[in-house]
């Protein structure tokens, strides 16, 4: 299974739910970037499935020829304001964002979550100056985590998986952009009954319910 | 024995011959001149030529201390500054949060007292690639040290030269083509720096998106452009490595006798 790294700590309590169900059945995953996924399995990387962190990316796997079929949603995610425990730079709106005091870093705009984040800016007539733009949103929950920045704009799941290390700030539905999660068979999987198995589980309500407790909504 | 080495030789041309095969050749002008890939290129060779700089200051007397000072517990010493080259360099970076980040060990006194701040900063950038770049010049420094013939050290001192005037008259010239050859390697590991750079000083065109940085977000988008810019950064190294190989390891310069083969 290869899936975008936000659906990280979902997809494997999932897969461990999924092989009890069907021993029969190994499942194992690569997490990373949706882009540079697509780009492995463009190159031939031993893809059963994929899914992708938006349409966007799944849509250039289908224009490669690289997907079996029309790839289903199976969640749908927002985004909001990461910040430190107790939020100690009382940020709660998208416009403090804008301070040029605050040390605040984006994804870069070549991965879903700064492309999420730009049209966030956007929407919301919001210019920030970013300290940095990090490659994956997991890099931008490290920063705030460890305190190095003040903020920055992630996933709402990100931050219901940073547990207690970091809170989030709800950004309104009217500026906030909504992501779905697109999962489809490879064109050149070796398992593609198990892989639609798999899909088919996640898509159910077993699959569904675990998908919930990490913040994820329904597609 | 030729025919493994012929095997060695495909192992290490393929992937570059890959390259080459996939380089979008007509386009390829355009993504060069590119300014941002002109901006990251730049970045690069500053960064790199700075932490080998740093990695000559620091590294060259730890070598001196490691082959030639004895003392207790110098096996761990030894352990413990080499240890950055076989650490996963995002492990390293995030190391180096703890240490020198704005809630480090130490950087929170920096950011307190001095107002200094590593992450998101050029210096930053040169930090994480000295960190794991130095240490491939001090285990070529201190081999060179320890297989030269100290007698040569201490014919110097006895004639009444300082320890100073010694290491730099004496010690210096004859590991001069390991300190040359460790530098390279060291130069060469801080440019293709990726790991430690993105965890510690983050990613940001101009002030620390280096060029293995500008590559790895292109390949998200545009793997056209990726390539170029490897094949940019894989001829620049290329350029230093062969000439450096012509001018200083080319076997036609005299050497002491006691110097170690390269």
């Amino acid at each position: 299974m290869f899936a975008a790294s936000s659906l990280t700590e979902a997809l494997t309590q999932i897969a461990v739910a999924f092989t009890s169900a069907n021993p029969a059945v190994g499942v194992s995953f690569n997490f990373a970037g949706s882009g540079e996924l697509v780009t492995q399995i463009e190159q031939g990387a031993p893809a059963d499935a994929f899914v992708s962190a938006d349409d966007t990316t799944m849509a250039r796997l289908v224009g490669a020829g690289e997907a079996a079929g029309e790839p289903v949603s199976i969640a749908t995610n927002t985004m909001a304001i990461i910040v430190e425990p107790g939020n100690p730079k009382r940020i709660t709106s998208v416009a403090d964002l804008a301070d040029p005091d605050l040390i605040v870093v984006l994804c870069a705009a070549t991965v879903p979550c700064g492309k999420g984040a730009a049209t966030i800016l956007a929407n919301a007539a919001v210019e920030v100056t970013p300290s940095s733009l990090e490659d994956s949103v997991k890099g931008v929950v490290t920063k705030v985590e460890l305190g190095e920045a003040d903020a920055g704009i992630v996933f709402a799941t990100d931050v219901k998986g940073a547990g207690d290390d970091a809170v989030g700030v709800v950004i309104p539905a009217s500026v906030n952009v909504i992501n779905h999660y697109p999962m489809v068979v490879t064109a050149a999987s070796r398992n593609p009954e198990a892989a639609q198995a798999f899909i088919d589980f996640v898509a159910g309500p077993a699959g569904q319910a675990m998908l919930g407790q990490y913040g994820f909504l329904a597609p | 024995m030729l025919a493994l080495a012929c095997i060695a030789i495909g192992f290490f041309a393929l992937p570059l011959v890959g390259l080459l095969w996939r380089a979008p050749w007509s386009s390829a002008w355009g993504y060069l001149t590119d300014d941002g890939s002109l901006t990251a290129l730049r970045l690069s060779m500053l960064c790199s030529l700075w932490a080998t700089a740093l990695s000559i200051t620091f590294g060259v007397p730890l070598a001196w201390l490691l082959a030639r000072v004895p003392f207790r517990g110098s096996g761990v010493v030894r352990a413990l500054c080499m240890l950055s080259m076989v650490l996963p360099p995002v492990v390293g970076g995030v190391a180096l949060l703890f240490a020198l980040g704005r809630r480090g060990l130490v950087g929170q006194w920096l950011d307190r007292w001095f107002d200094l701040r590593l992450p998101f900063t050029t210096a930053g950038v040169v930090v994480a690639q000295t960190f794991v770049a130095m240490p491939f010049l001090v285990i070529t420094v201190e081999a060179a040290l320890r297989q030269l013939d100290s007698r040569f050290e201490d014919a110097s001192r006895t004639l009444g030269a300082s320890r100073w005037y010694t290491f730099r008259r004496v010690t210096l010239p004859a590991i001069r083509p390991a300190l040359i050859a460790g530098a390279v390697l060291a130069w060469a590991r801080a440019l293709g720096e990726f790991g430690a750079t993105i965890a510690f000083a983050g990613s940001f065109p101009g002030t620390t998106q280096t060029m293995p940085l500008a590559i790895y977000l292109a390949l998200e988008t545009n793997p056209e452009q990726a390539i170029v810019l490897a094949l940019v950064l894989i001829a620049v190294s290329f350029a230093v490595l062969i000439g450096l190989r012509d001018r200083w390891f080319g076997g036609r310069q005299s050497t002491p006798p006691t110097a170690v083969p390269r």
